[in-house]
């Protein structure tokens, strides 16, 4: 299990950090390390953005990134590291809301299974986030239905989109 | 039994989460859901819709026909957005 880490960040304590994830999967046996970095986008559907308040439902948020970590070791190999942090609480725009950092001996792996964390993560992570916009309104984004197809990559969040959050209650 | 809420159903209801005594009647996560909506206005309009609402019993995903005795810990919450 120590080739897996998944946290959950509070903004106000140490925001998902992209270096701390690449030292995590970075192994003597790898020979790739992909790294995606989710960010909070200027704009969604027209509307300026200031923010997202993310709303984490923790214990069972760090269960499903470790389910899907497992998933990816069991699909890619369980050589695989992982590593994956996901915000919570405010990110304005250009804060990260999650990094996710795959090592692998071998490139197609590292950037596959990254691929893979991150669409799942979007359809069955229990996060949520309140989208602040310049003209003062808050508005929560619409979810996915578990079963939405978990790789279009297109949705309302995805690597260049910025997500909003608030501050959780969990 | 601690019920938890999370997103705009916590908005709606005006909590983060509560303690409460079930009644005898509920035996299952649908009951849960229709007895939820009849117990204000904001619970009104959070479970306006019951099928869309996730529930995690314990916090493990549970379904409509899943029971809640036992159970120590509910949570309620929309379909997932993060990322």
């Amino acid at each position: 299990m120590n080739n897996i880490l998944v946290d959950i960040c509070s903004i106000d304590q140490q925001p998902p950090d992209a270096l701390q994830a690449l030292t995590f999967v970075a192994r003597a046996p790898n020979g790739a390390e992909s790294l995606f970095v989710g960010s909070v986008r200027e704009t969604n559907k027209g509307k300026e953005v200031l923010g997202i308040s993310y709303d984490v439902f923790d214990p069972l948020a760090k269960q499903s990134f470790l389910e899907i970590c497992k998933e990816a070791q069991s699909h890619w190999g369980t050589d695989l590291c992982l590593y994956v942090a996901h915000a919570k609480g405010r990110v304005d725009v250009c804060g990260t809301s999650i990094v996710i950092a795959v090592g692998s001996p071998h490139r197609d792996a590292a950037f596959e299974a990254c691929r893979y964390v991150i669409d799942q993560i979007k359809h069955r992570s229990p996060v949520w986030k309140l989208e602040h916009y310049a003209d003062g309104d808050s508005d929560w984004v619409q979810g996915n239905a578990i079963s939405a197809n978990a790789h279009s990559g297109k949705d309302d969040c995805d690597s260049t989109t910025k997500g909003g959050a608030r501050e959780a209650a969990h | 039994m601690k019920l938890v809420y999370f997103a705009w159903l916590r908005e709606h209801i005006g909590i983060d989460e509560e303690q409460v005594d079930l009644p005898a009647t509920i035996d299952t996560v649908g009951d849960l859901l229709i007895w939820q909506k009849g117990r204000g206005d904001g619970y009104a309009i959070a479970f306006s819709e019951p099928e869309t609402v996730r529930v995690a019993l314990d916090q493990f995903h549970a379904e409509q026909d899943d029971p809640v005795d036992r159970v120590e810990e509910i949570a309620f919450f929309p379909p997932m957005t993060g990322g």
